[in-house]
This record gives structure tokens, sequence and C-alpha cells, in this order.
């Protein structure tokens, strides 16, 4: 056991270290407000400054202008980036999910057209995956894409949680090209432009008032042929990819969010009553080993990706953990600084507020739990009305029995 | 980084798991509810395993391992509910070998067998050191130790007590500093207590200026001492929630209830998953306590009682729960479900209590928010 760097990683943070240092006095600031177009290509263009200097698409096969490096490395580059108080890539579904995507199972046209202007921040990606029917459920997608005779397909239906479909140029999307086979069977993956005429992009509002994700309109919107990823009828297989690429991406970040228990004790630390109040104590006490066991959590699933095993769906328990932590943390400093917490211009607004939705990102912590249950202790599934049925006649049994 | 064991700590434990399946504690733990006497001596395994001499220095005799090393064996022996003396052992002997004491042969050796007489560190809501009460929430002092040696007062359910040859105090010297003794045990009076869980040795040590040999050494030494109790007793409870778990897993996959294993309703699993999700945190804290011990001494006060906080809610939710996926028959006395209970029942009141773990992470968090970076 060592959390130490070998000397090459030392090496390596070295050189990132110096790139940051020459360059951090260019950097956009860390956030802003995703509506501003000048904000959004000031982050691109950093990310293009990130990727020329090698910290971005860092474990991304070479050929493809990524770094050919491991999850060390990625997640050295994540700490230098943020010890160096600036913002990290903009891209991150894309870097993160759809271009490993790609590069799995893209044709070589699709890689060679796409890769390079998303890595360097040109061309912003979203994922069109949920959808209002189906989200912990998203083998139950509508969205249909119906073949034309010219061998191009059009698109009817609707998204839901799609982060920057604002202003992203290309998605990602599941829909349901055969509705006549079991639900699994009929979908198919395609790259969609979003300036395709048909699509309507507008923003989601949500508890904290701010618009950080987007519904995304399908009304015959028409996409050429060449659009399909990973072959017609496999777009279960493909979105699996996506989604272990997902669980990586949140396993190599997940101190990203920031919800760290030095910095809720630091807080608390200002309120003298609170510090000896032995119930406040308690709850900092058990919230804080919660999200040390996280972090330390962290560093055995980095220590599993360099020996070369894949995420399973056990590292959804740290989501768990991190989330029901926060927000009891977010519970705590309210119960401690009163209403004041609450209010607008408060450093706990946004998280008391943005948490209850991201207990359900990701997967609602109910089919978290079924998953884990089941793929990791090897309990029985729950009996389920949907195997082996077309996905036709499932919607036809689920609108009888509301009717 | 490399947050996984070596291929030394893989073999330490499973040498100590096949070690301790040559014995049958856990129907040992039953026959000791009605019959203390029953319990098996397991001081000749541990001797022979050498785990006596597990944190000792080379130099003095032992094998010069480490505290992460020590939690893996304790974790073995809480899957199976061994009642070998270590948790009042070990840390004896890090203060003996911090100390360089003249007993550290015949201890490395396993001709003598030491144990830690604990006393808890000051905290900015306690100042002083002071040791669990026989009864009731107070916290009386920690015992007086003169400038000779000699040692005054007591400290009750101190681990292990019972058949240890020489008693390692901590305790405070005339100023009120932290000081520590070497006692011969039957220089004190050790009273063997026998409670909720009778695989647990335990004894209220009362001294009256028994003679003792004053060591030297740090006061750090002597807090460390404490938080590595702490990280052993959480090793321990992570070993028993792993035994709880796979108990609990077996059962709902073969009992039907309505035509269905009661594993596949959601309100079991979850309940399940949440057992394996402390019980992954607990894993992770042991590593940070692990390598707080051995690499990084400014965390392992924040690193143990964060361990020992995750582990002592773990062992109490899983024991319960396994005891629920049973349903009735997990209650009765025959089903070995309630013995597990028993250990997390009388786990969770020792060395200060689960609670006062807790208090300790917030003391902490508190005190390096306080300063600035």
């Amino acid at each position: 056991m060592d959390l130490n760097d070998t000397p090459e990683q030392a090496a390596f943070r070295q050189q990132v270290r110096g790139w940051l240092q020459d360059h951090k006095g260019q950097a956009p600031p860390s956030s802003g407000d995703s509506g501003d177009m000048e904000y959004i290509n000031g982050r691109r263009a950093w990310q293009r400054q990130l990727a020329e200097g090698g910290l971005a698409g860092v474990t991304w096969p070479k050929e493809y202008g990524g770094g050919g490096l491991g999850p060390f490395e990625q997640v050295i580059v994540n700490q230098e980036i943020a010890a160096a108080g600036v913002p990290g890539i903009l891209d991150v579904i894309g870097l993160g999910m759809m271009g490993p995507c790609l590069i799995a199972h893209g044709t070589e046209e699709q890689k060679s057209r796409h890769l390079g202007p998303m890595l360097h921040g040109d061309e912003v990606w979203c994922q069109l995956f949920s959808e209002p029917a189906a989200g912990s459920d998203l083998a139950a997608v509508q969205t249909r894409a119906k073949l034309n005779d010219d061998g191009s397909w059009s698109l009817t239906g609707q998204k839901v949680w799609t982060t920057y479909a604002q202003f992203a140029s290309f998605g990602m999307l599941l829909a349901r090209t055969d509705a006549d086979v079991p639900k699994h069977k009929g979908m198919t993956m395609f790259i969609v432009p979003m300036d395709t005429p048909g699509i309507t992009v507008r923003g989601l509002r949500q508890i904290t008032g701010e618009a950080e994700f987007n519904e995304v309109f399908f009304d015959d919107a028409t996409i050429p042929g060449d659009a399909v990823v990973g072959g017609v009828g496999n777009g279960w297989g493909t979105a699996l990819t996506v989604l272990m690429f997902e669980r990586l991406t949140i396993g190599l970040g997940s101190e990203g969010f920031g919800y760290r228990s030095d910095r809720f004790a630091r807080a608390l630390s200002s309120d003298p009553a609170a510090c000896a109040d032995p119930v406040i104590r308690q709850r900092l006490a058990d919230l804080s080993t919660e999200l040390l066991a996280v972090r330390f959590q962290g560093y055995r699933t980095l220590t599993a990706l360099a020996g070369g095993q894949i995420p399973g769906p056990e590292s959804g328990l740290a989501k768990v953990t991190t989330v029901n932590a926060a927000i009891a943390a977010g519970e705590l400093l309210a119960d401690v600084f009163g209403p004041d917490a609450l209010d607008e211009d408060s450093e706990w607004y946004h998280m008391i507020s943005f948490l209850p939705g991201l207990k359900s990102a990701g997967g609602t912590e109910a089919i978290l739990r079924n998953t884990i249950g089941e793929r990791v202790l090897g309990l029985p599934p729950e009996p389920r009305l949907d195997k082996g049925i077309p996905f036709s006649e499932l919607r036809a049994k689920e609108k009888e029995a509301i009717a | 980084m490399n947050l996984a064991l070596s291929d030394e700590q893989e073999f330490l434990r499973e040498a100590a798991a096949g070690a301790l399946a040559r014995v049958k504690t856990v129907e040992a733990a039953r026959e000791a509810l009605e019959d203390p006497a029953k319990l098996p001596d397991l001081w000749p395994l541990v001797k022979d395993a050498g785990w006596n001499g597990l944190l000792i220095d080379e130099e003095h005799g032992g094998a010069g391992l480490g505290a992460f090393d020590a939690m893996l064996v304790l974790e073995e022996c809480g899957k199976v509910l061994a009642p070998t003396p270590l948790l009042g052992l070990l840390p004896a002997t890090a203060i003996l070998d911090a100390a360089g004491d003249e007993s550290l042969a015949a201890v490395a050796a396993g001709d003598v067998r030491p144990a830690y007489v604990p006393a808890r560190p000051p905290s900015d809501t306690h100042a002083g050191w002071s040791v669990d009460a026989v009864s009731g929430y107070g916290r009386p002092d920690a015992p007086r130790i003169a400038a000779d040696g000699s040692v005054t007062g007591t400290v009750a359910w101190v681990p292990d007590a019972p058949g240890a040859d020489l008693l390692v105090v901590v305790g405070v010297d005339e100023s009120g500093a932290a000081a520590a003794s070497v006692v011969e045990a039957r220089a004190a009076s050790v009273e063997a207590v026998v409670r909720y869980d009778a695989t647990r040795a335990l004894g209220h040590v009362t001294f009256d200026g028994s003679p003792g040999r004053r060591l030297d050494v740090p006061e750090s030494v002597l807090a460390e001492a404490w938080y590595l109790a702490h990280a052993l007793i959480a090793s321990e409870s992570l070993g028993t929630v792993q035994t709880t778990l796979a108990m609990s897993v077996e059962y709902a996959k073969e009992r039907f209830t309505f035509g269905r294993a009661i594993g596949s309703y959601q309100s079991v699993k979850h309940e399940l998953t949440e057992v394996l999700r402390q019980l992954e945190n607990s894993r992770s804290l042991q590593f940070y306590a692990g390598w707080a011990g051995e690499d990084k001494p400014d965390e392992f006060a924040l690193a143990a009682s964060a361990f020992r906080n995750a582990a002592g809610h773990a062992l109490d939710f899983a024991v319960r729960s396994n005891i629920n996926v049973h349903g009735g028959i997990g209650a009765t006395w025959e089903h070995d479900a309630p013995l597990f209970f028993r250990r997390a029942q009388l786990s969770k009141r020792l060395l200060g209590g689960t609670h006062d773990a807790g208090d300790r992470v917030a003391a902490e968090l508190l005190a390096a928010a306080a300063t600035p970076a």
C-alpha cells in the first residue's frame, strides 16, 4: 500500500505542473453561466489549449490525439488542474464518454471526422439517452428513428436531462428502430448534428432556479444513414459501453463535486456554540466519516483500474454515499446557520437545492441498490413483466393498466 | 499510488484464516455463554503464528510489521469471533517497543503476555487523560503514575487483562502529563468480568501504589496506542460484518415466501446492499487507517477514529439486519446470528465506545479547520 507517486508518475506530475504554471494566466474563470456564450467560448478555447498541452484526452489512444496514458495519469492531471485553481476541460461528457464510445464502436470515418474537433473543444457533444418515461429503465426509450427509402433516418420524440444541448454540435442518441422486438433488442445509437431542422432545445429549470440541463424535442428531424454507431439494433450494447465510461468518469473525478469534510468543518468552526454541541459534533462526524470513506474508496477503484479491472456496478455505492452525506451536510449547516443558509447568495444554497435531484442522477438510488444487490451480492432478480415481450405490446399493456 | 495488499499481506491474511480455521471458535462462543471455562485458550495459536511479536521490531526479536498488518489479523479474528488476546496485547507491545523495554525479548518469545491498560487522550471537550468508568457516563481520570513507576487508580473494562502477565498502563504523572508504566499483573488487582459477549475477556483493573517500571516514551506514542486499539477493534468489526453479510445473503437466496426467494424483494435486497455499502466504506477507511498508521502519523487520530465510527455503525447495522433477514429463527438461542449480535453490542461500548470515536472525528476536523493551512 502506497499513496505516493512512482518516479514516472512524479515526473509526469512535474511536467503537468510546469505546463499549468506557464499557461494558467490564460485560463478563463472556473465557473460561470452556461447560457453565456462568451464564457462558454472561453472554456472551449481553454480546452483546446489543454489538449495541445496533453492535458485533455489523457487516456485516449495516441492515434486519436490522446495521451495513451492510464487512469493514474488522468487523476494526476485532475489533481494538478484543481491545485492550479483553473478549470478543466469543458466537454467532460464528450471526452469521458462519447469519444471512448466512438473509439470502441464507431466507423473509421466517424472517428476521423469527430474525435479531433471533440478533443479540441471545437465541437461539444451531448448525451441523448434519458427520456421522461425512460430514466432508471433506460431501455424503455420511445424516441423513434424511422428508416426512409433513401437510407436516411427520421427522428421523433423527446429527450431530457441533456447537459450542454443548448450549444452542443453533436449528440449521441439512443432511439428505437424496431418496436416489434423485445425492448433491449430494438434500439440503435446515432450521431445527431444538433443543428438538424426539427430539433428544439429548451432549458429545464430546477429547484435551484438555474437551467443546468435541457429538454430536446425531435419533430421529424432527418439524419443521414451513416449516422448509425455500432450497427442497427445494437443500441443497447453501445449504450452499456457509454454507461461503463460514465462510471469511470465519476470514479476518477468524484471529489470534483466539492463535497469535502474539511470544507464543512471549516464552515462550522466559525460558530463556537455549534462546535461545542455534542449532537452537532456527532452529525459532523458521521457525514465526514462517509466522505472520507468515499475518498479512499476512490483510491481503491483507481488501484483496481490500474490493475486492468473494469469498474463494476459497485462503484454506484460511492455515489449513494456521497449524495446522502452531502445532503446531511446541507441539513447540518442550515440547522446551524438558520434561514440565512437558504438564501440565494449563501454558499450552501446551490448544494441544498441541487442535491434532491442529484439523488436520481445516473439512476435512482433504488435502482442502483437493485443492480448492486443482484450483480454484486448475487441476490435473485425481481420478477419482471417486460422480458421477451415486443416493445409495442408492452406499451399497449402499460396503457391498458392505467386506463 | 497503490491501495492493494502486498503479497506478504495476502499471505499473512490467508495464514491467519488458516490457523483460526483449526479451532471451532463460533461453536465455542455459544458454549462459553453457558460456561465461560469452555472458551478455548488461543494463546498457543497466537504464539505459533508469531502474532505476539507482530509489532515488535526485529532487533527486539519481533517480526517488525506495521499497524496495517495487525489490522488484517484482527479482521480474520473478527470473522470467526476468535477469542485471541490481541486487542489488549498489540497496543501494549507497540508501547513496549517504542520504549525499548527490557521485557521485549520475553514478550517476543511468547514467554510473557502483556495487556494494554488504555487511557483516552485529551480532546477539546475533555481536558486530561481519562479512562472508562465501571458504570455510567462519567470519565474518571487516568491512573496516577509516580516517578518511581508505581501506579494508583482504577481502569474498567480492560480488554484481555485477565491472565495477562504484564500490564502496560497509560496514565499521568504528578504534573498531569501523560506517562506509562509496566506493572506485573500480580502486583495489581484484576477482576475478570464476563459479560454479554462471552468471547471477550475483560477485566476491571485496580492499582494501589502497585510497583512498576516507568517507560520512557513520548506522549505521541501513548496517544497512538489508543488509536491503534480503535483501528484494531474496528478491524474485528469489519471481519464480523463480512461473516454476517455472507450468512444473510445465503439465507436470502434459499428462503422462499409467496413463491419467491426473499432476496428478490427490494426491501430485503436494499437492506443487504446497505450492509455492503457500510462494509465497503469501512474497508476503505481501514486502508486510510493503515496508511496513516504507517506513513502519516498526523492523520492517524482522524483515520482510526473514522474507521472505528464507520465499522461500529456497520457492525451494528449488519448484525441487526442479519436477524431481520432470518426472521424469527434469527432471534433464537440455537441460531448463530445472536452470537454476532452479542459481539456487536459489547464492542460498541468498549474503549470509550463508538460514539467517542465519532466525537474524536469531529474534534480532529474542527481543530484542523481552525488551524490556518
